[in-house]
């Protein structure tokens, strides 16, 4: 299968060097709509939400990660990414106040705190249990300026959390395309079993 | 990882931070209005100081850390990582920055060293450090006292890339020359160059088998246009530093906006031509050899 990094800014090569060690996957950076019409699945990769939002929106990219998914495809978006692909985002006032410097794309049903946990001090390091096909596993989940995600709608399934907070949750959308957020970053440890779990797990089957 | 503990304050998540900021722009400001101007142009992270450096050239005196005060008002208005400076040695300034809560301090040749013989050791602190390097041995020593990011040092407020570019073409070419050699040749080489820069071999190792630095490494110093940030791209920089570049030029959102967009499409000339059109003045350029004070060489 075709998976693309969204090649913006952030955490493109660490995603690109993690991917590249799954069988049966081929790898791409995209940064332009012809690139994403080709991909079976797309990692939205961690970087700044705000710089990712505006990108998104000034080169037109968010039509052509909305075909991945319209295709049948998965889009999993981590930490930033998470933020760009859910319906509402919220700043440090808590859920009162939707944060207006990001423009999500609406294409998972949940609502995501920015920089819920406090600024680089707060960051942390800790064990996430993921509830994988073949029962649930510990994996090391990074958290960096990590955002909450605060609401999930019906028909999202929690695939991971931590600490009661959901940190990793998928959606299969009417049509068959998958959307998977996540707020730790995979692509900073050598453990590979989350993307197996969304890339391979899933959808290999069906595309 | 210890089984079932939280860790705060780790190398990865120090270097983690740097790595979510590649491939963006690091915008200088000195108060919350500039700070709103840089996020706005989608700036990755902004670096609160109090005069920028053409400023601090023009001025003359001893530049020193920021208030307080004005760090807490760019933290407070903008929702993008904020960094601060403080002077060479001065590890009181960063104990202040560390208790202010700042997400990343620069260790920066632009203010005055504040001691002539010691970097601060930067793996004591919680807070990650960013430091400025010339060269593969200077930006190692600076990691070996745990700095988790390294920028060329460039030459700040001249609006003049060849600093930068020279600096960045120098560890390229060290990191290269190392790699050419082989056998017992290239073990002999590497530990020559760990005696002569006093770095640890295994750093050196690290770097010729990964063909790069174990941190992320932007471009520092004298970026103005968005060509200048498109070629530090080219050149193999994980991102750039525009200091002076956009609030001494004539139009700095506009001018913000372009080298944002010129660092991601830094290897597709027609968009770096589209972004660079009607700008504006840039900022106004020195001479390297009519400085009065280099900055650059300033550490070591």
């Amino acid at each position: 299968m075709k998976i693309g990094i969204l090649d913006i800014q952030g955490s493109v090569e660490e995603h690109f060097e993690a991917l590249r060690k799954l069988r049966g996957v081929e790898v791409s950076l995209v940064k332009n709509l012809g690139g994403l019409e080709k991909l079976d699945g797309l990692v939205i990769p961690g970087g700044e939400s705000t710089t990712l939002s505006k990108l998104i929106e000034k080169f037109g990219l968010g039509k052509g990660i909305q075909g991945v998914i319209k295709r049948g495809g998965v889009v999993y978006g981590t930490c930033a990414g998470a933020i760009l692909i859910g319906k509402k985002v919220f700043g440090e006032g808590g859920v009162a106040k939707v944060d207006e410097k990001v423009k999500p794309l609406g294409l998972i049903d949940i609502d995501v705190s920015r920089n819920a946990y406090g600024r680089q001090l707060d960051s942390f390091e800790a064990e996430v249990e993921v509830f994988l096909k073949g029962g649930a596993a510990k994996v090391p989940g990074v958290f960096i300026r990590a955002p909450i995600i605060s609401r999930i709608g019906n028909g999202v399934e929690v695939l991971a959390d931590y600490e009661g907070e959901p940190v990793l949750v998928r959606q299969e959308v009417p049509g068959g395309g998958v959307v998977v957020a996540g707020t730790f970053h995979p692509e900073l440890t050598e453990d590979l079993r989350v993307y197996e779990e969304i890339f391979l797990g899933y959808s290999v089957t069906r595309i | 990882m210890t089984k079932g503990k939280t860790q705060r304050n780790t190398p990865k998540l120090k270097k983690g931070l740097a790595q979510m900021m590649k491939g963006g722009v690091i915008m200088d400001v000195v108060n919350a209005d500039q700070a709103r101007i840089a996020e706005d142009a989608g700036a990755v992270a902004v670096m609160a100081l109090e005069r920028v450096p053409s400023d601090i050239r023009a001025d003359g005196g001893v530049a020193r850390m920021s208030d307080p005060k004005m760090i807490h008002e760019i933290m407070a208005t903008v929702s993008i990582p904020v960094m601060a400076k403080v002077r060479i040695g001065h590890f009181v300034e960063a104990q202040v920055l560390e208790a202010i809560g700042v997400d990343y301090i620069d260790e920066s040749e632009v203010l005055t060293p504040a001691d002539n013989k010691y970097h601060v050791t930067k793996s004591d602190f919680k807070v990650p450090f960013v430091c400025g390097a010339t060269c593969l041995g200077e930006a190692l020593r600076r990691i070996d006292e745990g700095a988790c990011m390294i920028r060329t040092k460039g030459e700040a407020g001249t609006g003049n890339v060849v600093e930068a570019v020279r600096h960045m073409r120098i560890i390229k070419e060290e990191i290269a020359g190392l790699q050419e050699l082989s056998g017992s040749a290239q073990a002999a080489g590497m530990k020559k160059f760990a005696k002569d820069e006093r770095v640890p071999l295994a750093l050196v190792e690290g770097v010729v088998v990964d063909g790069r630095l174990p941190v992320v490494n932007f471009a520092a110093g004298g970026i103005a246009t968005p060509a200048d940030a498109a070629l530090m791209m080219q050149l193999g920089c994980d991102g750039v530093f525009v200091g002076s570049g956009i609030f001494k030029s004539s139009d700095p959102a506009v001018r913000a906006k372009a080298i944002v967009e010129a660092v991601m499409h830094y290897d597709d000339p027609n968009v770096v031509a589209k972004v660079s059109e009607g700008l504006g003045e840039a900022m106004p350029g020195q001479e390297i050899d009519e400085l009065e004070t280099k900055y650059a060489e300033r550490g070591w």
